[in-house]
């Protein structure tokens, strides 16, 4: 391992914190540099970063994540609404309660693997969502969802006398970059965390789990407490993601909790690449990005795209792509997941990783680069 | 009582789409391997079937409205009606039985489709890959769908003669305030026949008796020389139509909309579970068990003590059932454990 | 070395009508090598199914160092001091050969469970060197970086065996572990048991190759039908007419 130039971790944080804080700079010539989006790359990579910690390192494949980041958003619009408009309560209540939640549902959850595991949770999830639609509503507020109300007590805030008041930190409003860059914060925190485990022998005890959960036992591992306490930590991480959508939206609604949720997580880190330390963000980075852009593209713009061709074939190329975009995001994103499940199960880093090898055949082990340091060493 | 005999029937017929669809999951994963969370898309698609039989057989154009008089007026009138007068009327008024009929070859084409072009290449994959891919052709499947028939539910109505409801409880003596929908009660007939057809198929062939070895010990009738693969082909066909033919009939009971599929899908994932995976008998019964349960949940004197209970009814007893018995009611063992 | 490490009390195992463990006693002192031979059938894997916690026992006990084992979990029984070598290899295949071997090394300094989920792996110098003195045990040094899932089906069982040497187990379960290697491979094996044998360990070995039990036990128990017909030195159960009739069916050994 040591044989390995694996890349110290403080210059990892260092090349990580500049990349993802001067996102708002060298995202501008791509069109994503606006504070809207940049949020939800902050957010979503928290949350898969921490999803991978469960599915990446020890295989078992959750359905019900979706409930912990609903979890943290209600608990973040009540810390606003009781409380104070400040952020970092609401943090730590989200995450503290998404916790305890994860620890009971996981608890149970695990008592069985495979494929029952991933019912069993979601099961759970669904009950979540069911009941935060139905006879939770004094929480959730139903259909409506959550909202901030000028007449909540908030009893360290001073009463506002006009409007809704805005979360901030300590004074600084949370609308925007600031609110971006308070996102990011986490994010770095999260990956930091995230990177630690990885490279720690308790990582290392989870991936044998994954690989030959039976040897582990008979290698003397308890392993239940192992698969829970990584269980708990990627609740904890959902509940920080959905208190950070609360900090930058204050409202929560039950759709957060939907299966399809935790599906959408799913698919992030499968198409980043599973179990290695940056896939998720990439796979966030990927389908946020594209979401963005194809979700905006309309016939208009599309006429405009195939401007060059004769009108007939413009016409043709326009009925070809026009279900793919704009409202039609989501079937490219079918297709596009089918297509790496299918060719790439290891996600984009699988492929990176290839057209590596293929480029430097001789190098072979002693490659320094972090993905190849991550998977070999952490 | 009389509520009580209404709760069963509700029952039986909320689990007899329960059944259906778990019955075709059941066989795709006992005798495939495969773990297919695109079964409740396959349920979906013959929900479409329907509603775009219908909209074929309602293609109208606008003529001008005689009834009314004293101004011009218009209105859209199906060809069918134009060509053929009061027996077009009548074809129209039939389209979901009548599509019942055009939906099996379309639904086994697309089932047939489905195995060999995708999920073949996924037998030798871990579950959790297939569930994934399955996953991605699910999200495919509906926003074709979305795409061509929008966001909104879109209703394909019953046969006239059948919309209302019958006076069962006269029937059997239990009062004339018994009443229960014909097509409902349709569908549970529809569903009874079906489930018995798919037994029957698998009980008394020798193509059916393959198929259960194979799901008993498929690698045995592997070595025995026969062509398993083929005959999964046919299952996937198979599993697809009656899922398809049970999308089909629920059509008139609620429209469907893109997303139907996912929420059957969790559904009948949680019927199988509870059933035991692999368990054809136990998929049914299952179906049939969670209906009813979830009827009776639903009832106001249960909801006034246990609110919320009609939500989480289905999820909370494939909780204790998973826990208090892995397999599942009829599951067997080492089946999907690891 | 006249101190008892493992002993198995009247142990009955019923699978079915099937009674695969039938009354079996058995005593195993300390720092022997202690190997269990007989036909195919006759519970020999049974039997380490139920010394590890794989299996319980329908009646009947097993002591280990004075103290219960039956009943209690995989895990525990382990982390009391026994290892064994599976029949067919059970390594992690999915991680390098030496994180294969510094996963069992850390169930042993750190217990069946800890959560240092902050600590470096990089910083882990000592327990690596160690890891890395284990593998040139069964010359696997060389690889060490390589995945364990890409060798071949004899160096997965090397593996396996430095796995379980690395625990230092008071008591190490030997099951069949030459089965399918080649020669070469055997007599590499043979040497490392060997090897083991001089530091004290107590072993228990099931194998059919007699060239390799009778080269390393210093006890032999034969197994037939679930329970011990015979035990005794190699040379008394080489004598043993009882022994060539039951398993070797009358041919000399």
């Amino acid at each position: 391992m040591n044989k390995l130039k694996m890349m110290p971790e403080w210059l990892i944080m260092v090349v990580f914190a500049a990349a993802i804080l001067t996102m708002p700079i060298w995202m501008s010539p791509l069109g994503a540099a606006y504070p809207d989006l940049l949020q939800k790359f902050a957010i979503f990579g928290v949350f898969a970063i921490g999803y991978n910690i469960l599915f990446g390192l020890t295989g078992y494949l959750s359905f019900g994540h979706a409930a912990f980041l609903g979890v943290g958003s209600y608990t973040a619009v009540w810390s606003f609404k009781l409380l104070t408009m400040n952020v970092l309560p609401a943090i730590f209540f989200s995450v503290l309660f998404a916790g305890v939640f994860a620890a009971i549902i996981g608890f149970i959850s695990l008592r069985r693997s495979g494929i029952y595991f991933s019912i069993l949770t979601l099961a759970f999830a669904q009950m979540s969502y069911n009941l935060a639609y139905s006879v939770l509503t004094p929480i959730t507020n139903g259909e409506t969802g959550l909202q901030l109300e000028r007449d909540d007590p908030r009893i360290f805030d001073t009463a506002v006398t006009e409007g809704l008041p805005t979360t901030e930190l300590f004074g600084l409003s949370m609308s925007g970059y600031s609110g971006f860059y308070v996102c990011a914060a986490f994010l770095i925190i999260a990956f930091y965390v995230s990177l630690r485990i990885f490279r720690s022998p308790f990582g290392l005890k989870l991936r044998a789990i994954k690989s030959n959960q039976t040897r582990m036992r008979y290698t003397g591992y308890s392993t239940r407490p192992y698969l829970l306490t990584a269980f708990v930590i990627s609740g904890m991480y959902a509940g920080l993601a959905g208190s950070l959508m609360a900090v930058t939206d204050p409202l929560a609604g039950a759709e957060r909790m939907q299966w399809t949720a935790s599906g959408e997580v799913v698919l992030m880190t499968i198409l980043g690449g599973v179990g290695t330390l940056i896939g998720p963000l990439l796979g966030v980075g990927i389908i946020k990005y594209f979401e963005n852009i194809f979700s905006a593209i309309n016939e208009t713009v599309l006429h405009g795209f195939f401007d060059f061709l004769p009108s007939w074939l413009q016409e043709f190329m326009v009925f070809i792509t026009s279900p793919f975009v704009g409202e039609g995001w989501h079937l490219t994103l079918g297709i596009l997941f089918m297509l790496i499940v299918a060719f790439l199960p290891g996600g984009i880093m699988e492929g990176i990783d290839k057209i590596k090898s293929k480029f430097s055949k001789s190098s072979g082990q002693s490659d320094d680069s972090t993905t190849e340091a991550v998977r070999e060493g952490a | 009582m009389d509520t009580i005999f209404l709760q069963v029937l509700n029952g039986l017929d909320k689990g007899g789409a329960y059944a259906l669809i778990a019955l075709g999951l059941t066989l795709v994963f006992g005798t495939l391997g495969v773990v297919n969370f695109a079964h409740g898309a396959i349920f979906m698609l013959g929900a479409f079937c329907a509603v775009s039989f219908n909209q074929l057989l309602t293609m109208s154009k606008k003529v001008k409205d005689e009834s009314i008089t004293f101004f011009e007026a218009f209105k859209e009138q199906p060809y069918l009606e134009i060509w053929f007068g009061d027996t077009g009327t009548m074809i129209i008024d039939y389209s979901v039985p009548i599509s019942l009929v055009l939906a099996v070859p379309v639904m086994l084409v697309i089932g047939l489709v489905m195995e060999r072009g995708l999920i073949r290449h996924f037998y030798k994959r871990s579950h959790a890959e297939q569930i994934l891919f399955t996953f991605g052709m699910a999200i495919v499947l509906q926003e074709i769908i979305k795409s061509i028939f929008g966001a909104n539910p879109i209703p394909a109505p019953a046969p006239d003669i059948v919309s209302g409801s019958a006076a069962i409880g006269a029937a059997i003596g239990l009062g004339d305030s018994v009443v229960y929908p014909w097509w409902r009660l349709i569908y549970l007939a529809f569903a009874a026949i079906v489930i018995g057809a798919v037994f029957a198929f698998l009980k008394l062939t020798t193509f059916g008796m393959v198929v259960r070895a194979g799901i008993h010990d498929k690698e045995t009738v592997g070595l025995l020389g026969i062509n398993i693969e083929r005959r999964f082909t046919i299952i996937f066909g198979l599993a697809a139509v009656v899922s398809g033919l049970a999308g089909v009939m629920y059509a008139p009971i609620l429209p469907p909309d893109y997303h139907l599929g996912m929420d059957f899908l969790v559904l009948s994932f949680v019927v199988v579970v509870v059933g035991g995976m692999g368990s054809l008998e136990g998929a049914v019964a299952a179906g049939f068990l969670l209906g009813i349960l979830q009827s009776f949940a639903s009832m106001n004197e249960i909801k006034s003590i246990l609110p919320g209970i009609d939500q989480i009814i289905i999820y909370l007893v494939a909780v204790v059932i998973l826990l208090v018995r892995p397999r599942g009611l009829m599951g067997k063992k080492g089946v999907m454990e690891d | 070395m006249s101190n008892t490490v493992l002993e198995v009390k009247n142990v009955l195992k019923t699978f079915g009508g099937l009674k695969a463990l039938n009354d079996l006693n058995l005593t195993v002192k300390e720092g022997t090598v202690h190997a269990i031979i007989g036909p195919n059938g006759a519970g020999k894997s049974t039997m380490l199914n139920v010394c590890i916690g794989q299996l319980t026992p329908d009646t009947g006990s097993v002591t280990f160092n004075g103290e219960m084992i039956t009943g209690k979990k995989p895990f525990e029984i382990n982390q009391a001091g026994i290892s064994r070598v599976f029949q067919t290899p059970a390594i992690f295949e999915d991680l390098t050969i030496l994180q294969n071997v510094m996963v069992p090394a850390l169930a042993s300094r750190d217990g069946d469970f800890t959560f240092n989920a902050f600590k470096s792996l990089q910083k882990e110098n000592d327990l690596e060197e160690e890891a890395m003195k284990f593998l040139q045990e069964v010359s696997l040094e060389d690889q060490a970086h390589n995945l364990a899932g890409s060798m071949s089906r004899g160096n997965k069982r090397r593996l396996e065996l430095a796995m379980c040497l690395i625990q230092h187990p008071k008591l190490l379960l030997l099951d069949e572990p030459t089965a399918g290697m080649a020669r070469h491979d055997t007599n590499r094996t043979i040497d490392t048991l060997k090897k083991i044998k001089e530091g004290g360990m107590t072993k228990i070995i099931i194998e059919h190759d007699m060239h390799v039990v009778f080269s390393i036990a210093d006890r032999i128990s034969v197994l037939a039908q679930g329970t011990i017909i015979a035990e005794g030195t190699p040379d008394e159960i080489r004598g043993n007419p009882k022994v060539q009739e039951a398993y070797l069916g009358g041919a000399h050994l």
